[in-house]
């Protein structure tokens, strides 16, 4: 036979694709229960470490059913339509605008007692997605806690907002100020924001990824304004 | 090929004397992006020698099929189906290993190792030392890998593995860490740091 003719390049390579096609399509059926078993395990650890509970390897399942107390979905005029937010795509809603949005919220009550309200946010980095957890005090308006993962930002650099050194600054800023909402800036080390709102340092070396985690809390709290004041107002 | 192939050569001599990243500098990329810390060099090493031993044996079995015109894009299909495989596994089995390597598992497609490895060794030579070859040389490269990564975690961030390994009297004493070595250009000074030691040591790698 001969090897280096058309028909028989043609087929073998569309055999070849076939293969290794079929491959690549059963690894992926057989493994997507466990992946995305994985993948909801990992994202009740992520809300769990915004209100600064870490649960045990293995206890995370029975961990965020102990802590979250109720799951509610609300929209921009702060009325709850919904009870499944954690099945909502923060991805696909963080591009939606006006009422249209769907917010989840998780209610938390932690081990002592207090409430918090923990909100997804989601955003883009240098190279790809950030993402994350804010948790809110019963008041809700001070950040007890916040989560911030990523894709792939530069290790050492952009990657160091999952960090605690970067994290940590959150605890205790106020999103209501006077009367005002502003969400927490984010700004270079040693500078301060043009308004008087409440500003966390950047990650110096990270600054694309530090204005990204700043336009992702502009963008994914903003529109729970009103439900966060309706919070403040029944205080 | 005239001259016999010896086993324990196709295995070993990637760790030094043929190195691919310091003597035939391929996989330079890779180097530059996942050594700014010690854990993803290791899993990133890890996996370049699971699918370089892999990819080679399954190239050196169907070597005498492939049509010499499309052998490149065969290669590529065979490489890329094994790193979406790789992939998969970790996320399944090693979710946490995955999320840090993210991008970097699927780049090892375009590692310039494995697109060598397999041209200029596999399509010539049995699956036997197509495999060891495949392991030596992403030992080989692991290695650097991990060399790389020591001295830039080391330098550039003061822990190793995530540990804090210079003790905070340093810092109290002035002792600041060298933001540069974080930056991939210093993995290329680090490199060529390696290079030169080894080519020091090595007469016969020497250049005129």
């Amino acid at each position: 036979m001969n090897k280096q003719s058309n028909t028989y390049t043609i087929i073998y390579i569309i055999v070849l694709v076939v293969i290794v096609g079929t491959a690549l399509a059963f690894t992926s059926l057989s493994l997507h229960n466990r992946q995305q078993e994985n993948a909801d395990i990992d994202k009740m650890r992520q809300i769990l470490a915004s209100a600064n509970i870490t649960p045990a390897e293995g206890e995370v399942i029975d961990d965020f059913n102990k802590y979250i107390v109720a799951q509610e979905v609300v929209n921009e005029n702060g009325e709850v339509t919904g009870s499944d937010a954690f099945d909502i795509n923060v991805a696909a809603e963080s591009k939606v605008t006006g009422t249209e949005r769907k917010l989840p919220v998780f209610v938390c009550r932690t081990a002592d007692r207090q409430t918090r309200y923990i909100l997804p946010v989601y955003g883009a980095g240098l190279w790809g997605p950030i993402w994350g957890y804010v948790a809110f005090d019963a008041d809700g308006s001070t950040i007890v806690g916040a989560y911030f993962a990523h894709q792939g930002e530069t290790p050492g650099l952009g990657a160091e907002i999952e960090k605690p050194a970067f994290r940590d600054q959150f605890q205790g800023k106020q999103v209501f100020k006077n009367g005002t909402f502003h969400p927490v800036a984010v700004v270079k080390a040693g500078q301060h924001p043009n308004g008087d709102e409440d500003f966390v340092d950047g990650v110096s070396g990270g600054t694309i990824t530090s204005k990204g985690v700043g336009a992702m809390l502009d963008n994914c709290l903003t529109p729970y304004k009103k439900y966060l004041e309706s919070i403040n107002n029944n205080q | 090929m005239a001259e016999k192939i010896n086993n324990k050569s196709v295995l070993l001599n990637p760790f030094s004397k043929n190195n691919p990243v310091v003597v035939q500098v391929l996989g330079i990329c890779s180097v530059l992006a996942v050594t700014a810390k010690l854990e993803p060099a290791i899993v990133m090493g890890i996996s370049v020698i699971a699918v370089l031993a892999f990819s080679n044996v399954i190239i050196s079995l169907i070597r005498n099929t492939i049509p010499t015109n499309i052998r490149i894009i065969v290669q590529l299909v065979v490489v890329a189906g094994l790193v979406v495989i790789v992939d998969q596994l970790l996320k399944a089995y090693a979710y946490d290993v995955s999320k840090q390597l993210s991008v970097f598992i699927g780049l090892i497609i375009t590692n310039c190792i494995l697109m060598g490895r397999l041209e200029a060794f596999a399509m010539g030579n049995k699956p036997w030392p197509a495999f060891l070859d495949g392991i030596g040389n992403g030992i080989g490269y692991s290695i650097i890998l991990v060399i790389v990564g020591f001295f830039r975690e080391l330098l550039g961030s003061g822990t190793l593995l995530g540990i804090q390994v210079v003790p905070d009297s340093f810092y109290e004493a002035g002792y600041v860490n060298n933001g540069l070595m974080i930056l991939p250009p210093m993995a290329l000074i680090v490199v060529a740091c390696i290079i030169w030691v080894q080519r020091a040591r090595n007469k016969d790698l020497q250049e005129d």
